[in-house]
């Protein structure tokens, strides 16, 4: 195949060839390019749009998840991808006919300015800035604010995959309000709802929280999932089955490396159209399709309205935090390789976790109390789990001596061993451990970087506390049945 | 020899949250700027006004916007409301009443 002599590579000194102006869009052959897509595609305007509205539509239709008259939840930070998730939604909506979209959305934007270190004052701008921009849109808006998620009165397990909810006072209030409004009206032309602001305590317990973690790249984890949690929560109380997200293909190739690079695999990361970890609500991501090139294109030539929220990483410079690493490696490359966010985004499609040996097919494992991925930290590979436990406990004195003892205890019984130190006392003793342990490795990793686990969300605390006591409660469960079968046993034999 | 410019610069068109406070705490919190370029030996191109820009535009931390000879990898540019890919990039000849606009894609920064 090579052939000597042959040379390849363009002369020195001759760049390689560049769409011009001169050329016509490549699609209708007639219009004057206006953006470049791909790798050297050139589109006129009119045509850039229906290449854009094409494909929203496309990925909607194709996966046929979203069925009509169904209520979905949209997800809006106030960034471009979302703004024109939700623009292309309104538009579809709107349209006659048979191509017309038929489902019922909402809007759903956290307020995440105290995580920010934003005032209150700004954040109100924010907020408003928001809602003015929705004011025209005739959809229903829920404004959400996480520090009202720190606040945990009742809880009841919803969905059979342990999944959870936290829910709020006043929130319910304002929450039964509103469902039998939409209950009523189909689809509205209402005025947004706000849940009322924040308390000045709740603000401060965010606040500290946040100010607690150490690392910048633990702060947006921590910030993804408590955000993730709340959107979800939103989404149970308001009866939304489905919630759609507006991570775009640049957004989501950088994500699936970022995982991969926090010690996420696979089964905590779902880059498929919908993620249904969850359980009874499904996030789908109609986005996907679109890189952040066509997203801001289209919405500069097409002016759709988005309001920027200061993110925690605001003016953080490069190595700061992985994500941000990670984002800067990524768009660094595709500005040489045109093909680098496509290529890891068809490859992250075909990740599939493998089966684990001595898995019961079927049964759910236990799930990871944060991200809802099944529990990856292997208990019968425990010699990993218990040395990465005993060296992070080490400056505590009691713990290492009971640790010690536990893995003899583990060889009698096979697979029991995370769930037998249980039963040790340090464990009881322990708050920090019981909530480590119903951790997925990613989740982990980053709880390193908070040294105490109190200002966690009483939620996540109570949580935990309820999985580790039903935990013990199954153990006891099974050896009172062993006694029972021992007695049966006996009077069989002879 | 070049005869002075007058070109509209923009920031925004924020594609991040959290960018555009970074373009208002980099530029002083002004989004256009109406420029008027100096007459000078060479003509004008996107190269030489990125330079321009990092000495009389950029309040601080100018690796947020500039990296080496083009902008940060991540930054689009839309001159006249086309890609500037298809103009040739940093060797585009600026012309009178161009504008010139700077979206970036960067989570915060």
């Amino acid at each position: 195949m090579c052939e000597v002599g042959e040379d390849y590579r363009a002369p020195a000194g001759q760049p390689p060839p560049r769409p011009g102006r001169e050329q016509k869009c490549v699609k209708c052959k007639e219009g004057l390019p206006v953006v470049v897509i791909r790798a050297g595609d050139a589109f006129c305007r009119d045509c850039f749009k229906a290449f854009y509205v094409h494909k929203f539509r496309a990925v909607l239709g194709k996966n046929r998840l979203i069925f009509p008259g169904e209520k979905v939840l949209l997800a809006w930070s106030g960034g471009p991808s979302s703004s024109s998730m939700l623009w292309q939604v309104l538009e579809g909506l709107s349209r006659d006919s048979a191509k017309r979209l038929r489902f019922v959305p909402g809007v759903v934007y956290a307020d995440e300015g105290a995580a920010c270190g934003q005032s209150p004052e700004d954040r109100a701008k924010t907020v408003a800035e928001a809602k003015a921009g929705l004011a025209e849109r005739r959809l229903p808006v829920v404004f959400s604010l996480p520090p009202s998620v720190l606040r945990c009165s009742a809880r009841e397990p919803v969905g059979t995959e342990g999944a959870y909810k936290a829910a709020v006072d006043s929130f319910l209030q304002q929450q039964h309000a509103l469902g039998e409004e939409q209950q009523s009206l189909p689809c509205p032309p209402r005025p947004p709802i706000r849940a009322g602001p924040p308390t000045a305590g709740q603000t401060e317990a965010l606040s500290t929280l946040f100010s607690s973690v150490e690392t910048l790249t633990a702060k947006e984890e921590l910030l993804r999932t408590l955000r993730t949690h709340l959107i979800l929560h939103v989404a149970r109380t308001h009866g939304y089955s489905k919630v759609m997200m507006g991570d775009s293909c640049t957004r989501l190739a950088i994500k699936l490396m970022t995982s991969l690079a926090l010690g996420r695999g696979p089964s905590s990361w779902s880059a498929g159209f919908s993620d249904e970890r969850h359980g009874d609500v499904v996030v789908v991501r109609p986005m996907r399709e679109h890189t952040l090139k066509e997203v801001a294109f289209y919405n500069r030539l097409f002016a759709v309205p988005s309001v920027f929220t200061p993110a925690v990483d605001t003016k953080a410079p490069e190595k700061a935090s992985i994500h941000r690493l990670m984002e800067a490696f990524i768009l660094r490359l595709q500005a040489q390789f045109p093909s680098t966010v496509s290529t890891v985004y068809r490859t992250s499609e075909k990740l599939v976790k493998a089966p684990r040996d001595g898995c019961a097919a079927g049964t759910p494992g236990p799930r990871c109390l944060l991200c809802m991925c099944v529990l990856d930290v292997d208990t019968a590979d425990s010699a990993t789990a218990f040395g990465a436990q005993t060296s992070s406990q080490l400056p505590q004195t009691q713990p290492p001596v009971a640790q010690a003892e536990a893995p003899t205890v583990s060889c009698c019984c096979t697979g029991m061993g995370a769930a037998l130190s249980a039963f040790c006392s340090c464990r009881e003793e322990d708050p920090r451990a019981r909530v480590i342990e119903q951790l997925c490795y990613g989740c982990r990793v980053n709880m390193k970087d908070l040294p105490s686990l109190d200002p966690l969300p009483p939620y996540i605390l109570a949580e935990a506390q309820l999985r580790s006591q039903r935990a013990e409660a199954e153990q006891i469960q099974e050896y009172l049945l062993e006694d029972r079968e021992d007695e049966d046993a006996r009077p069989g034999e002879s | 020899m070049a005869a002075p410019l007058s070109v509209e610069v923009e920031f925004g068109a924020v594609v991040n949250p959290g960018k555009r406070a970074v373009r208002s705490l980099l530029f002083d919190g002004v989004k256009k700027h109406q420029v008027t370029l100096p007459g000078q030996e060479e003509p004008w191109d996107i190269r030489n006004l990125l330079v321009w820009i990092k000495k009389n535009l950029l309040k601080e931390r100018p690796e947020l916007f500039i990296q080496g000879d083009s902008v940060r990898p991540g930054i689009l540019v839309l001159i006249n409301d086309a890609d500037w890919e298809l103009l040739g990039e940093l060797d585009y000849q600026l012309q009178d009443q161009d504008s010139i606009l700077f979206i970036s894609t960067l989570h915060g920064g």
